[in-house]
């Protein structure tokens, strides 16, 4: 339709706003409260517009386009009105622009210096009217400097679903508030801190703690990348300033796993670790016992000799490497490649075997493809969301969100976790079953879908194999007899079961919970089996969802750092594909023979296993069994670490390397919806350190094989010629939003959802399997099952957040959750310490008391080096995949000390 | 403070079907109930209904009827409508704190009286006045107050 906006006619959609014609067509209007993904409420009265059909001001941000209207932006009365308003708000705003965090980007700020009002007509704003609230380690909230436009208030209930602040008070004394008034700090609060109410303050009424008077928005170098904590790949702004990174802001950019700037509060505030002091700043060789600063060429050739001397003496096959899923695509590439091609071992892994390994081995098998089937962005399209074993709001903080969020739309959640979490409380069911119990629950459902006849008989048909004997297999399952293995109610089983089958689009989510048993594998196979007998595969909002943790995990297994396959997924053992890779990696060495993976190199160490080049990973903390990691690691002849701190595994090593860090270097990570995005360079590494694909090229090169890369896009290039998923990807395609593979050459503009008309591996295959208890149960003397876990503020070994201080101080010590039931039958109270010993050691703690876990069951994060769960873990393995059973320990508790306070 | 026995208030969450949208009410409910509405009462109603901490506490915050202070025994309500300002109300307001040793919105120690200021009471004729529960005292003057007050 035609409108005339200022004497100039326009063209515009139905449907849209005064305020956005007037956007698109170049014309600004000033806006307080208006942000472009949010509700419009119209309440700051700026982007008043003259109604020449009625003569009325209106607000454009809520006023809708009507065929031949005509409006004035800025009319002597428009004008005079937005004078007057600014005037009143300036009136009760304190004047302290020089100081303020704000300044310099402040719409208020800005508006009074275009509109010259210096001070206002009715006064000075002599004194505060409230108290400045600052009682946590992020974010102040200072409420007069608050213009009430309530953008801070619609972000967090809207985008980021947290609830957590609101307008409490009324008439004068109105202000932003959390629970009770006792700020974000506050025992009730709800505040995640992830900040996104201070990226949209108009104002320095919200402003973040660690970057006070560091620096202004115009003092800052600004660079987009990508976020190096969990697999969601949120998309970041650092903001640097003299090689420092000072603060995170968002990016809001269509197209990317967050459009709307969301961020947790490790994105957000865990950049720390970047200018630490202790970061690695020179190579270090342990002489007699303790370490030496070195020069590069001496350790760089120090390692080459080592290696080659191994290597001579014992052959490939007596060396291991661990890659590692916090480094670029084109670092794992060049590593497997270095492993590979140069040493002739496939023994070459990362920690996804301590994660995924059993995703991978199961949705292979069913599907034909390890990764998530969908796409984030796909969430809130689904009618029924089916979350088992996976703690999205805590460990996938953007991903949780988006999932309250299509709950507040009218998706339906099913919650399947021993745990009592976040969204279980939002679920339409929820379920608590006992931690292993999963082929039994999973078993459940698919029986009683099947006796109901709510199986997708078409799909079955026409898209699947295998299906009369899954039919047979869950044919026990009664839900009467899954109550009694599970604890699950049989009316609940039912419930969950129609829920799933009779949704149209129903998609399902897990993590941890489902892969890290000894039956990890039959774990995945049993969800794919669900889905396939629903017809919930191939289609947009539907799928299995494995949520990857870390960065680039998956892009790491992509690539190749795995002891099975090459890049690209591609059998280690198939002659022609060696034959491939030895033609393009121009190379004699290869060999045919499956490689030992993370915890078989451990358990070789010392024996098969000489010498092990680890980067970037952290296995004293993050394997299963402590004691038997560390006495792998001095049993080895040679041990290269190559990371960014001295970590508790480095301490073990021969060398050390220091190696760049995400914000150091350039490449590229791979997130769980199979979205390659770049990292983009910010600030130079500390003192010496470099990229670890640098370091990779030196050895390579030193051992005679010559690696000679410019820069990652040139392996990026080199990896698209050997890897079918990636044969589109090339730096120069990525843009700012990214691939996601399957991206076979070009012109491919990439695969939003996976296996649409067809599986990867032709038809979906049903694999049934029946129900195996955990390796361990309680018995009399170790009475509890402990569960391992992450939580919201810390990450993975501790490595990046417990050098990052705001994160730290909220989070500093270790815990156990317990339920108050056990907690009073030990006579333990809140914050005492308390011993936890399995049968392979024993750590302290202290105690949390509550009610999200069940009696008789522990949780322990693993994060924490003073109070390591994984002293306790059962290195007990999946047969497929080789992940331990990291879920389920038998464990004893004794109080230690009381706690005083 | 008395503790509060929550499960005692079910019964208006089931008269209210435990439903979002009925806030208001429950709290009103409650209110009548209990007199006020402390917070392990917020966190029980929140559980409740699904509803945030930070939205029932915004409510409650808004509306002057809730409050999250226990009530004494009677209320005091000290008009400052305009009438009443001007021929002494805050003579009268002074003296009540000095007699009943608490300010504006506080109960005395003996959950006695709670004190509150209020809007014009429509009863200008005999200002300044006070109300205390449903009953208005008029014509006051500060040495009249403990007379009024030891009625009760």
């Amino acid at each position: 339709m035609e409108i005339i906006i200022d004497n100039k006619k326009i063209e515009v959609d139905k449907g849209k706003t005064v305020l956005e014609a007037a956007k698109e067509n170049g014309i600004v209007i000033p806006t307080l409260c208006h942000s472009s993904f949010l509700e419009d409420v119209g309440a700051c009265r700026m982007c008043l517009i003259e109604d020449l059909a009625d003569g009325k001001l209106k607000t454009s941000c809520t006023t809708e386009v009507k065929e031949g209207m005509e409006v004035l932006t800025k009319s002597e009365r428009v004008e005079d009105s937005r004078r007057t308003i600014l005037d009143l708000l300036i009136s009760d705003h304190p004047l302290d622009c020089m100081t303020c965090e704000a300044g310099g980007n402040c719409i208020l700020q800005d508006l009074a210096y275009h509109y010259g009002i210096e001070r206002s007509s009715y006064g000075a704003k002599v004194e505060r009217r409230f108290e400045i609230e600052r009682n946590n380690e992020f974010i102040e909230l200072d409420p007069d400097k608050c213009i009430l436009c309530g953008k801070c208030i619609r972000v967090d209930q809207d985008i980021q679903c947290s609830d957590a602040i609101d307008f409490v008070d009324r008439g004068f004394q109105t202000k932003v508030g959390a629970a009770n008034d006792e700020g974000l700090g506050g025992e009730d609060s709800t505040c995640v801190f992830c900040g996104q109410c201070v990226e949209l303050c108009p104002t320095g009424a919200l402003s973040y703690i660690p970057s006070q008077n560091k620096g202004r928005e115009y003092d800052f170098e600004k660079t987009v990348t990508t976020c190096p904590y969990c697999g969601v790949g949120c998309q970041l702004e650092l903001k640097t300033r003299d090689r420092k990174v000072i603060e995170v802001g968002s990016v809001y950019r269509e197209g990317t796993p967050n459009p709307y700037g969301e961020a947790c509060v490790k994105g957000r505030f865990g950049y720390d670790f970047i200018n630490h002091p202790d970061r690695l700043k020179k190579p270090l060789i342990k002489r007699n016992g303790s370490f030496e600063e070195a020069e590069w060429e001496e350790a760089l050739s120090m390692v080459a000799e080592r290696l080659t001397e191994i290597k001579d003496e014992y052959g490939g096959r007596a060396l291991a490497g661990l890659s590692s899923a916090k480094c670029t695509n084109e670092e794992n590439y060049l590593m497997q490649k270095f492993m590979r091609a140069v040493i002739g071992t496939n023994s070459v892994d990362h920690c996804a075997r301590l994660c995924h390994a059993s995703t991978v081995a199961g949705l292979v098998k069913a599907f034909g493809s390890g990764a998530m089937t969908n796409s984030i962005a796909e969430i809130e399209g689904s009618d029924v969301i089916f979350v088992i074993g996976s703690n999205p709001t805590e460990n996938h903080p953007v991903i949780g969100s988006k999932m309250k969020k299509a709950q507040k739309q009218g998706t339906k959640l099913i919650v399947a976790d021993p745990r009592q979490i976040e969204l279980s409380s939002l679920a339409e069911v929820a379920i608590q079953h006992r931690p292993g119990t999963d082929v039994a629950l999973l078993n459940g459902l698919i029986h009683v879908i099947i006796d109901e006849g709510l199986a997708d008989q078409k799909f079955i048909e026409e898209r699947t194999e295998n299906y009369e004997y899954l039919a047979s297999v869950v044919e026990d399952y009664t839900p009467e007899k899954v109550e009694e293995i599970t604890g699950v109610e049989a009316v609940k089983i039912k419930k969950a079961a129609r829920l799933y089958a009779e949704a149209d689009k129903a998609a399902i989510y897990f993590a941890m919970g489902i892969t890290q048993h000894r039956t990890g594998t039959d774990n995945v196979l049993s969800v794919a089996n669900l889905a396939l007998l629903t017809g919930n595969v191939g289609r947009e909002s539907t799928g299995v969802n494995p949520l990857r943790g870390q960065n680039n995990v998956q892009g790491a297994c992509d690539l190749g750092a795995l002891s099975n396959v090459y890049p690209g997924y591609q059998s280690v053992e198939d002659p022609e594909i060696k034959e491939k890779f030895a033609r393009a990696w121009e190379t004699e060495e290869l060999s045919e023979e499956v490689g030992l993976t993370v915890v078989e190199i451990f358990k070789q160490a010392g024996k098969e296993i000489k010498g092990l080049y680890i980067i970037g990973e952290n296995p004293v903390i993050s394997d299963p069994d402590q004691r038997h990691i560390e006495e792998s690691l001095d049993k080895l002849d040679f041990l290269v670490v190559e990371d960014i701190f001295l970590t508790e595994t480095a301490k073990f090593a021969d060398v050390v390397l220091p190696a760049a860090c995400f914000a150091e270097k350039e490449g590229t990570f791979t997130n769980t919806e199979r979205r390659i995005q770049k990292v983009n360079q910010a600030i130079e590494p500390p003192g010496e350190a470099r990229a670890d694909w640098k370091i990779i090229s030196e050895i390579s090169t030193r051992m005679g094989y010559q690696m000679n890369y410019d820069s990652p896009a040139e392996i990026m290039a080199e990896i698209a010629e050997v890897t079918p998923i990636y044969g589109g990807i090339y730096a120069d395609r990525l843009g700012d939003k990214g691939l996601q593979w399957p991206c076979k050459d070009r012109e491919d503009p990439g695969t939003k959802f996976l296996h649409q008309g067809e599986f990867a591996r032709g038809k979906g295959k049903f694999h049934p399997v029946t129900y195996i208890p955990p390796a361990e149960e309680v018995d009399e003397e170790y009475d509890f099952i402990m569960m391992t876990g992450r939580m919201l503020y810390h990450f993975h070994t501790g490595t990046m957040t417990r050098n990052s201080e705001p994160i730290d101080k909220h989070e500093p010590d270790a815990y156990l959750e317990i339920n108050e039931k056990d907690a009073k039958k030990l006579r333990i109270k809140e914050g005492d310490r308390v011993r936890v010993t399995s049968r392979r050691g024993e750590v302290e703690t202290n105690v949390r008391i509550g009610e999200r876990v069940q009696p008789g069951q522990i949780f322990m994060p693993f994060h924490y080096a003073e109070s390591p769960a994984n002293r306790l873990t059962n290195p007990v393995l999946d047969q497929d995949a080789k992940i331990p059973e990291l879920k389920v320990t038998a464990v004893k508790i004794e109080k230690v000390k009381s706690n005083k306070i | 403070m008395a503790v509060i026995k929550l499960s005692a208030l079910d019964h208006i969450f089931e008269k209210y079907e435990e439903k979002k949208g009925n806030l208001i009410p429950v709290l009103h409910d409650i209110q009548e109930e209990i007199g006020y509405l402390p917070v392990e009462v917020q966190r029980y109603a929140s559980k409740k209904l699904g509803v945030a901490m930070s939205k029932i506490y915004g409510v409650i915050s808004f509306y002057s009827f809730f409050t999250t202070e226990p009530k004494g025994e009677h209320t005091i309500g000290v008009c400052m409508g305009t009438a009443c300002y001007v021929k002494g109300a805050e003579d009268i307001l002074n003296r009540l704190k000095e007699e009943l040793e608490i300010e504006t919105g506080q109960t005395t120690a003996d959950n006695k009286f709670t004190m509150t200021v209020t809007r014009c009471l429509g009863t200008c004729s005999m200002a300044p006045v006070i109300m205390i529960d449903e009953q208005v005292h008029g014509n006051l003057t500060a040495a009249k107050i403990p007379e009024v007050i030891n009625k009760y």
